[in-house]
């Protein structure tokens, strides 16, 4: 015989077992419509496989198990879905959850199953698989997903398998029942689970005493099928006391042995399943039947019949009441107080249910419908007087009337070091408290507020990590952007620099700095001396052959203007001096380029004389520029440009005199002025052909540079073209560029609107800019 | 050798002593201090912590830590959160061992049911507005494509309501469900004389 321990504390409640007891197993008749909640069990819910519409037949899976911690729902009888949809649910709350409603057709009609002869023949994985398709689920009330707790991690080897038949809770005679009916499918499961946990050493079926018939049945069976096996399955009977089918409790008063806090049977090797369970997981292995049935007390003096039913999972309660005879002050479907409560599960632990219609669950043990004089209401509570009597009834070694104080006060951290979290919600303590606390109500509150502080908690570390995330990305954007910024202004700096020493060294290069900025010419001088050292024998050359040419083409342009000059003496002079002036300066480059060929051609290294004699030529001209002997033009083109504009200005004023005066000269006048602006028209040409010829005469590998140079060039022509034209002429032509600028902006603006540019605003207000710009300059 | 030395100043040498002492523990602290130097202010931490994350901006902060650090180092009240209510007020009042306030209506009401935000996908244009203005990227969509709320990263702090051209978000209260709904919590203590006025409050523990 097994020792067995006792439990600390404990309650001894009117058992109330007789009543059901009375009469044999019945079977529920079909109801018209079967309510199936999706998640009967702990963890989650199912996913349904049917539709609305869908005809279904008896054992049908109608859902499928989402992840390891969920068990699948099976059709209780042939029918049609009529609906997957919010239904009330048998829950404290009174709340709905989703459900899948089937309508019963009345055939009943079977969905063939596959029955498995040799059960113990199959595989731990195989029979798990088998065990899960059937959507088992524990059915001592928890409804912990079967399949999961037979599947123990592997470093625990399981040595021992207790069977729970204790059934402690007043009123409840389910298991009993089944013990009585179906003890071979009982100690047949007994045999299936130890073979799925690979045997354990010891398999137990525990029941209090209070069930003489049970133990003798479970006995009669193990006995029957003992000599099949090595291990006994030993059926341990132990002093009636509430709550010793707690899972916790039941380890302790059959082996002693005590689950940790925070910890699991199967850390000390042991696996609990309620009796239900294992017939269910063998009607499952063995002949493929899913759990679409349990037995359910259906007990209290509102009834005419007292008794212990087979119901179809999923049976309407009100289904049940009527079946057996419910007599209520009212038949509606809701009963308001003060008519009889109905409760699901047992008098301590169970709930008060307002609906009717709620089905019954996998987890269902029992439906009391009492008597007003059967269970009275709770009496109104009073002042805790610190009596110690919860503590003394408390089985999980708890302090009741401590943790009651810190729920009232909301002390979550002292509530969790108290160990609010091992408490069992059994009841005892609220049953013995003489001021009747609701003291396990307190607790279910503290817990769950404690539970949803967590999860807020999560919530908000995970907002706190998303917000912060959401910066980080921002100031990243951010600093992209800046760098960016930084990047093209480093670029633009670097640009102007390059272009500075570009012209400076064309302007050095070509003797002939067209500018009067003394600055720029300083500038060209640096970069002179820079690449002094630098400057190679063919870059000298280059340099000297590129002054040479450009010499040479100004004197054919010179010659051009002498034949556009004729009849205009004292230009014809002037621009004689120049190419005069110009033939001397390319004899000097003739005779330079020479040297230099000498030089280079005797392999002699290049003297710094040449390379200074540039310099000195450059400090010239700086001289020259600084001593404000700037109304001498660098080119004779440009000379002759500007005296023509001259021209073309007075002659215009004599025309405008002579039309005023309406003198017969006009006309000759007009047609001279005409002749003027060719000749202008002309000049400019040519000054506009300088650059390129300059382009022409240079040498390849300098031709980037004296693009450059020539880009200068032409924008300082450009600026000197601005400067010498009439008012009128300058606004026109403003407002011609700034039409341009405007079109091209507006182009750039639809683009970004089309590709929600970030710049569009950007755009728009340049845009409008531009455009005030130009209503000024109209006005 | 030394003893005898000691003996012999016994001043001095207690001085010696003394000295090196405090030289060696000089030393081990200014090691200390250097190894174990704790980064970021560790109280700001702790008081953000215990602020809901709601990233509202109700306290006129940009988000909960720059109040958080407020509050830390220039003495700003700690009841200027609405979202966390009087429970945060409690919480940061324990933290810093002052006495809790009571809300500063001010910033706003505490809220009896969590919000969240809710897209009324047929309105929407899909202007991307809701998106620049969720602190903690709860909403998702694209330019003229319609928008959507990710209901579980949500924190109900409404700054998306306002930039909406179209006026189609809404706040909805979060509904329970089974699994969040939690026991109700007992009513107060009514004494005996009061019994036959008591509510028909039904208890499910109705053992006795």
């Amino acid at each position: 015989m097994r020792q067995v321990w006792t439990v600390p504390g404990g309650v001894h409640p009117p058992e109330n077992k007789h009543q059901s007891m009375q009469e044999p197993l019945a079977d529920c008749s079909l109801a018209d419509e079967y309510i199936l909640p999706l998640n009967q069990h702990i963890g989650a819910p199912a996913a349904p496989l049917v539709e609305v519409g869908d005809t279904v037949k008896k054992y049908q899976c109608i859902a499928e198990p989402e992840g390891v911690f969920s068990a699948g729902v099976h059709a209780p009888t042939s029918g049609k879905v009529i609906a997957i949809e919010e239904r009330f649910i048998a829950h404290p709350s009174g709340l709905k959850a989703p459900c899948i409603v089937i309508a019963a057709d009345g055939h009943d009609s079977a969905y063939e199953l596959t029955p498995c002869d040799t059960p113990f023949a199959l595989e731990h994985e195989a029979i798990i698989s088998r065990i899960r398709a059937a959507g088992l689920a524990g059915m001592g009330g928890a409804g912990f997903p079967s399949a999961v707790k037979l599947n123990p991690r592997a470093n625990t080897p399981i040595d021992t398998l207790i069977l729970n038949g204790t059934e402690c809770e007043p009123y409840i005679t389910a298991d009993d029942m089944l013990m009585q009916t179906a003890a071979d499918d009982v100690i047949h499961g007994a045999r299936l689970l130890a073979h799925t946990l690979n045997n354990p050493k010891n398999i137990i079926i525990g029941v209090e005493d209070n069930k003489p018939d049970a133990i003798a049945a479970l006995t009669r069976a193990a006995q029957k099928y003992s000599p099949e096996y090595s291990t006994q399955i030993e059926v341990v009977s132990f002093p009636t006391k509430y709550p010793s089918g707690g899972e916790k409790q039941l380890i302790y008063i059959l082996t002693g042995k005590e689950v940790a806090s925070g910890k699991l049977p199967s850390d000390l090797g042991i696996v609990v399943q309620n009796v239900g369970t294992a017939a269910a997981a063998w009607r499952a292995v063995r002949y493929g039947e899913p759990l679409i049935e349990r037995i359910t007390t259906v007990v209290g003096e509102a009834l005419g019949t007292q008794r212990n039913m087979k119901v179809r999972i999923g049976t309407p309660i009100s289904h049940i009441l009527e079946e057996n005879g419910f007599q209520a002050p009212s038949h509606s479907q809701s009963f308001s107080s003060p008519s009889p409560r109905l409760i699901v599960g047992g008098p301590m632990m169970g709930f008060a249910i307002e609906q009717t219609t709620v089905p019954v669950v996998k987890t269902t043990n029992c439906v009391i419908a009492p008597s007003q004089a059967e269970m009275p209401e709770a009496p109104p509570q009073q002042a805790c007087i610190r009596c110690g009597h919860c503590a003394e009834a408390c089985p999980a070694g708890l302090l009741p009337q401590q943790l009651y104080w810190y729920a009232r006060a909301e002390e979550h951290d002292k509530l969790q070091s108290h160990n609010l979290f091992d408490c069992i919600e059994c009841g005892a303590c609220s049953y013995v408290c003489p001021s009747a606390i609701p003291l396990v109500q307190y607790y279910r509150n503290a817990k769950g507020t404690i539970r949803q502080a967590e999860a807020d908690k999560l919530k908000a570390d995970k907002a706190r990590l998303r917000f912060e995330q959401r910066q980080a990305r921002i100031a990243k954007i951010e600093e992209a952007k800046e760098a960016k910024r930084l990047a093209r202004k480093a670029a633009a700096e670097k640009n102007k620099a390059k272009a500075a020493k570009q012209a400076a060294e064309a302007a050095s290069a070509t003797g002939s700095a067209t500018d009067d900025k003394s600055d720029l010419v300083s500038k060209a001088i640096h970069a002179a001396k820079a690449q002094q050292s630098e400057i190679t024998p063919e870059q000298e050359r280059a340099k000297l052959s590129r002054t040479f040419e450009s010499l040479k083409s100004r004197i054919e342009k010179t010659e051009q203007q002498i034949k556009d000059a004729t009849g205009d003496t004292s230009r014809t002079e002037t621009l004689n001096a120049k190419l005069k002036q110009t033939q001397l300066k390319i004899k000097e480059a003739e005779q330079k380029l020479a040297n230099f060929d000498a030089q280079s051609s005797t392999g002699r290294p290049v003297s710094p004389g040449s390379g200074s004699s540039l310099g000195q030529a450059a400090q010239k001209q700086s001289a020259a520029a600084s001593s404000g002997n700037s109304s001498k033009p660098a080119t004779s083109a440009e000379k002759t440009v500007l005296t023509l504009r001259k021209r073309i200005a007075t002659a215009k004023e004599k025309l405008a005199e002579a039309k005023a005066e309406q003198k017969t000269s006009a006309d000759a006048l007009e047609q001279g002025v005409k002749k003027l602006e060719d000749k202008l028209a002309d000049a400019l040409k040519t000054l506009d052909a300088k650059p390129e010829s300059l382009n022409a005469s240079a040498p390849k590998e300098a031709a980037p540079l004296d693009a450059a140079s020539a880009a200068i060039l032409k924008a300082q022509e450009k600026a000197k073209a601005a400067a010498s034209l009439t008012p009128e002429e300058k606004q026109a032509a403003a407002i011609l560029s700034l039409e341009k600028r405007i079109e091209k902006a507006k182009d750039r603006l639809k683009n970004a609107q089309q590709n929600n540019d970030d710049n569009i605003e950007a755009f728009t207000t340049g845009l409008q800019k531009l455009e005030d710009k130009l209503a000024k300059l109209k006005n | 050798m030394i003893i005898d030395w000691f003996l012999s100043n016994p001043i001095v040498g207690a001085l010696a002593v003394l000295a090196t002492l405090s030289l060696i523990f000089g030393a081990i602290l200014g090691f200390a201090a250097v190894k174990y130097k704790v980064e970021g202010d560790p109280l700001v931490e702790q008081v953000d912590a215990l602020l809901p994350q709601t990233q509202c901006g109700q306290c006129g902060h940009p988000g909960c830590k720059p109040y958080a650090d407020s509050i830390v180092n220039n003495g700003e009240a700690i009841n200027h959160c609405p979202p966390g209510g009087q429970a945060t007020i409690n919480a940061l009042a324990d933290l810093l061992g002052v006495d809790a306030p009571s809300l500063d209506a001010e910033h706003g009401e505490e809220k009896e049911v969590k919000q969240v935000a809710f897209i009324r996908e047929e309105d929407c244009i899909g202007c991307t507005k809701c998106i620049q203005a969720c602190p903690v990227d709860a909403i998702i969509g694209a330019q003229k494509k319609m928008h959507t709320v990710i209901t579980s990263e949500c924190t109900g702090c409404d700054l998306c309501i306002e930039p909406c051209p179209v006026d189609c978000i809404d706040l909805l209260p979060v509904e329970t469900d089974v699994k969040q709904w939690i026991w109700e919590k007992p009513s107060p203590i009514i004494i005996a004389t009061d019994k036959n006025n008591a509510s028909e409050k039904e208890t499910p523990e109705a053992a006795a």
